[in-house]
C-alpha cells in the first residue's frame, strides 16, 4: 500500500535517501525522464513533447526528525530536532536511528522521582536523550555516529472512520498524490518535483521552480488541522473530512486570485468537496516557487493533517483521494486551456 | 511439560496483553497457560489473583513461600465522551501525563479502538503555551470517528492502554509498556524453570497479583488466602539516568537488587546474598527508608505478620510507555530466588520469629 510505504520510509530533512529511492522506483516506469538536482530534490519529466503550458505538480518529501549530536559517556544520545518540533510531544516515543533503524527510546525519569514543581513544566529538550540500550560510549558508538537521524517509530495504519494514522503525513500524501497522478496520461507537459529541506525553511523548492521554469505550479501538502474539541472555529485551519484545503494567504504566500478562483470552480464543477486553509501561519514550498524567476502562477492544496508534525497524525483517506481528483481535474482543465498564464 | 520456552520472547507478548486494574483477565488467561507449563494446580481469588501452587519435596509441614509478581499495568478510562466524539480520561495508576501527548492508545469498548492522544501542532501554538505542562483533563482521544459512532462503541468507565509494540534495543535491553511488573513475570517464571533442577523442600505459591498499582490491594487477600511462611516480591526498581540520585539508581546490567530496610526481614535479606554470593549471580543493593511501593508493603503486615523480602529489577523510565529493562537482570533475579527458595528448609522457617537467640 502506497502510503503505508511512503509513511514508513525515512526522509529527514538533507538526508532524504530512502524517501528519494522509494519514489524513483514508484515514478520510474512513468517517467520521460528523471533526474536529481544538486540539492537532492527529485524530478520526473512527462509529456516533454506535448504542447505546453508545461505545469509543474511539487510536494516536499522530507519530515520533521532529529539528529544525533553527541553520544555521552553513560551510552546515551543527546539530540536536536531538525525542523519544528515541539519538545513536549518527543516524551516516551521510540524512534528509529541511523540508515541501520536501529530502534531507541525518548524515556523521562519517572513520575516518582519527580518534585511537583518539575511535574508542572514540560520535560525539555536538555532532559532528554535517546536511549539505544548501549552501557557505554563505546557500546553506543558501535550502532551510532553523531550527525545520524532518527525518525518517528510509527507504523501506518487505518483506523475509524476512513481515517489513518501514520507518521509524516506532512508531506507524504502530497508525495502520494503526485505518484498517483504521474500513473495517469495527459496531453501537456507535466513536470513531477519531489523536494527536499522543505521543513527547514521552504530550501529545496526555489532552485528546483528556477530549473523546470514552469508557466504554472501547484504545491501538493499535508496542512495543519486542528478541528478537535475546545479548539476556537478561527483556529482550527481545516476541517478534516471536508475536502482538499486551498491556501488563500500563508506566511510565505498570497494565493493567485486567478488561480484560487480556477481551483475552486474546477472543484465544484467535478463535483469535489474542496475548503479554504484557513490560518496564516505556516507555509509552504509555494513561497519560493511563487518568486522563482521573474514570478510562477502557484496554487496550493492540501490534505488536512491533525497532529502535525508529531509522531502519530491522522488523516481523512476521503480527503486524500478527493485531492487526487482535484488535482487531476486541474490537470484536464489546463489540458483544455481553461488557464491561461 | 518438558517444552523450554524462550522467556524473553514471552516477555515481548506479555507487555502488549493489556492488563489495568481491575482489568486484568486477558493478562491473566496468558499467564495461567504459562504457569501451567510448572503445574495443574492454578486458580484465582476473589479479586482475581492467579495463584499456581508447586509442590516441594520436603516433608511435611512444608515452608509455604509465596512469591508475589504483580500483573497489572498503569492505564486510563474514559470518564467522557465529548461533542464530536472525542474522549476524556482520568487514570488507574500514577501516569506522568506529559508523557501522554501525542501517544497512540487503544481504547477497550465494546470493539478495540485505536486512537491518538491529540496535540496541538507547533504552528498553532504560542511560545507562552509550549512552556506549560498540560494536565490530564486537558487531553483528549481522538479515534477517527463520528460521535455517533463512537457512543455505539464506547462508554464511560471503558479502561484505556496506551499502543506500544515491545521493543528490542542493543545488548539486551528490552523496551515496551509494562514491564513494569511484567519483567518480574518473565523472572518468575524463569526462576520456575530453574527451580525444576533444583531439589527443593518448600511449597511454592507464585502469584500473579492484581490491582498493585493502585495500592497492592491484591497483594492484601493473595497473602491472607495462602498464609505463608516466607513472603517475597518481585518488582522493578529506579535504574540510574541522568537526574537521578546515586542512591535511587540502579545499574542497568549491574544484577539482580536485592532491597533491605524496615520492609525486609533480615534473615531473608542475608539469606538472598549468601545465595547470589554462592552461586556467583550479580547483585545491588537497594536501602530502603520505609515500606518499598511493592506487594512487599502488604505482604509483611497480613495476618500476624509475614517475613518478607523484596527483589527488583532495574528499569529506566518507570510508568512511561518506554520502560526499559536489560533481559540479562531478568534471568539473574529468576536464577536468584529459585536459588533462594531451594535454599529455605524448615528450620530456617523457624528461626525468622526469633529476635532474642543473638
Amino acid at each position: 500500500m502506497l502510503l503505508k510505504r511512503l509513511t514508513e520510509a525515512m526522509g529527514p530533512s538533507g538526508f532524504e535517501d530512502e524517501i528519494r529511492r522509494l519514489i524513483y522506483e514508484e515514478v520510474r516506469p512513468y517517467a520521460d525522464r528523471v533526474y536529481t538536482d544538486p540539492l537532492g530534490s527529485l524530478i520526473v519529466e512527462t509529456g516533454e513533447s506535448k504542447p505546453g503550458p508545461r505545469v509543474m505538480l511539487s510536494a516536499h518529501m522530507d519530515e520533521v526528525s532529529l539528529m544525533i549530536v553527541h553520544i555521552e559517556e553513560n551510552g546515551l544520545l543527546k539530540f536536536r530536532p531538525i525542523g519544528g518540533v515541539d519538545p513536549r510531544i518527543l516524551v516516551s516515543k521510540p524512534v528509529s536511528v541511523g540508515k541501520q533503524k536501529i530502534a531507541g527510546v525518548i524515556g523521562a525519569k519517572a513520575i516518582h522521582l519527580q518534585t511537583q514543581s518539575e511535574r508542572e513544566k514540560p520535560i525539555g529538550l536538555d532532559q532528554m536523550y535517546i536511549d539505544i540500550g548501549a552501557r557505554s560510549k563505546e557500546e553506543a558508538e558501535k550502532a551510532v555516529s553523531p550527525g545520524d537521524t532518527a525518525v518517528f517509530m510509527t507504523e501506518y495504519q487505518e483506523i475509524g472512520e476512513r481515517r489513518a494514522k501514520g507518521k509524516s503525513f506532512d508531506n507524504r500524501v502530497g508525495c502520494g498524490v503526485l505518484i498517483e497522478t504521474i500513473r495517469k496520461t495527459f496531453d501537456i507537459p507535466v513536470i513531477y518535483a519531489f523536494t527536499v529541506q522543505e521543513e527547514i525553511g521552504l530550501r529545496g523548492a526555489g532552485p528546483v521552480a528556477y530549473r523546470v521554469n514552469p508557466d504554472m505550479a501547484l504545491i501538493l501538502e499535508g496542512t495543519v488541522c486542528f478541528d478537535v474539541i475546545d479548539a476556537p472555529e478561527h483556529g482550527t485551519g481545516t476541517v478534516m473530512g471536508k475536502g482538499p484545503a486551498i491556501s488563500v494567504i500563508d506566511s510565505s504566500t498570497i494565493a493567485n486570485r486567478k488561480m484560487l478562483e480556477h481551483l475552486v470552480q474546477t472543484a465544484e464543477s467535478a463535483k469535489i468537496p474542496c475548503q479554504y486553509r484557513r490560518v496564516s501561519g505556516g507555509g509552504n514550498d509555494a513561497g519560493r516557487v511563487h518568486l522563482a524567476r521573474n514570478g510562477i502562477l502557484t496554487g496550493a492544496v492540501s490534505v488536512p493533517t491533525r497532529y502535525i508534525h508529531a509522531p502519530s497524525q491522522m488523516i481523512s483517506l476521503d480527503d486524500y483521494e478527493n485531492t487526487i481528483r482535484l488535482v487531476e481535474a486541474f490537470l484536464r482543465s489546463v489540458e483544455k486551456g481553461g488557464l491561461q498564464v | 511439560m518438558s517444552e523450554l520456552l524462550d522467556y524473553q520472547q514471552v516477555l515481548l507478548d506479555l507487555l502488549e496483553t493489556p492488563g489495568v486494574p481491575g482489568y486484568e483477565r486477558e493478562i491473566s488467561d496468558k499467564l495461567e497457560s504459562l504457569f501451567r507449563h510448572f503445574t495443574d494446580r492454578v486458580h484465582r481469588d476473589k479479586l482475581g489473583n492467579l495463584i499456581a501452587f508447586v509442590q516441594g519435596e520436603g516433608n511435611e509441614p512444608r515452608p509455604k513461600i509465596m512469591v508475589a509478581t504483580h500483573m497489572d499495568e498503569i492505564g486510563l478510562i474514559v470518564n467522557q465522551i465529548e461533542k464530536g466524539g472525542f474522549l476524556r480520561f482520568t487514570q488507574l495508576g500514577g501516569f506522568d501525563p506529559r508523557t501522554l501527548l501525542g501517544q497512540e492508545v487503544m481504547v477497550h469498548g465494546r470493539e478495540k479502538c485505536l486512537g491518538i492522544i491529540g496535540s496541538k501542532p507547533p504552528h498553532l501554538s504560542t511560545p507562552e503555551e509550549r512552556e506549560k505542562a498540560i494536565p490530564m483533563q486537558d487531553l483528549f482521544i481522538d479515534l477517527g470517528m463520528g460521535e455517533e459512532t463512537v457512543r455505539k462503541l464506547i462508554r464511560v468507565g471503558d479502561v484505556i492502554t496506551v499502543a506500544r509494540k515491545s521493543m528490542r534495543l542493543q545488548n539486551g535491553f528490552v523496551a515496551g509498556k509494562s514491564l513494569d511488573n511484567r519483567a518480574s513475570i518473565a523472572a518468575l517464571l524463569e526462576g520456575l524453570q530453574e527451580l525444576k533442577r533444583l531439589r527443593v523442600q518448600a511449597d511454592v505459591y507464585a502469584v500473579a497479583t492484581v490491582q498493585e498499582e493502585v495500592g497492592t490491594r491484591g497483594a492484601i487477600t493473595s497473602t491472607y488466602g495462602i498464609h505463608p511462611d516466607i513472603g517475597i516480591a518481585v518488582d522493578v526498581a529506579h535504574a540510574s539516568m541522568p537526574g537521578v540520585a546515586a542512591d535511587l539508581g540502579m545499574k542497568m546490567d549491574g544484577g539482580a537488587v536485592i532491597h533491605n530496610g524496615p520492609n525486609i526481614h533480615r534473615d531473608l535479606y542475608a539469606r538472598f546474598r549468601e545465595t547470589a554470593a554462592r552461586e556467583g549471580i550479580p547483585i545491588q543493593m537497594r536501602w530502603l527508608q520505609g515500606p518499598t511501593a511493592t506487594d512487599g508493603f502488604a505482604m509483611q503486615i497480613s495476618r500476624e505478620g509475614i517475613p518478607t523480602g523484596v527483589l527488583s529489577i532495574p528499569l529506566r523510565y518507570m510508568h512511561t510507555s518506554v520502560e526499559t529493562v536489560c533481559y540479562r537482570d531478568v534471568e539473574r533475579t529468576g536464577k536468584l530466588l529459585a536459588h533462594f527458595i531451594a535454599s529455605v528448609d524448615r528450620t530456617f522457617v523457624e528461626g525468622l520469629s526469633c529476635y532474642l537467640n543473638d
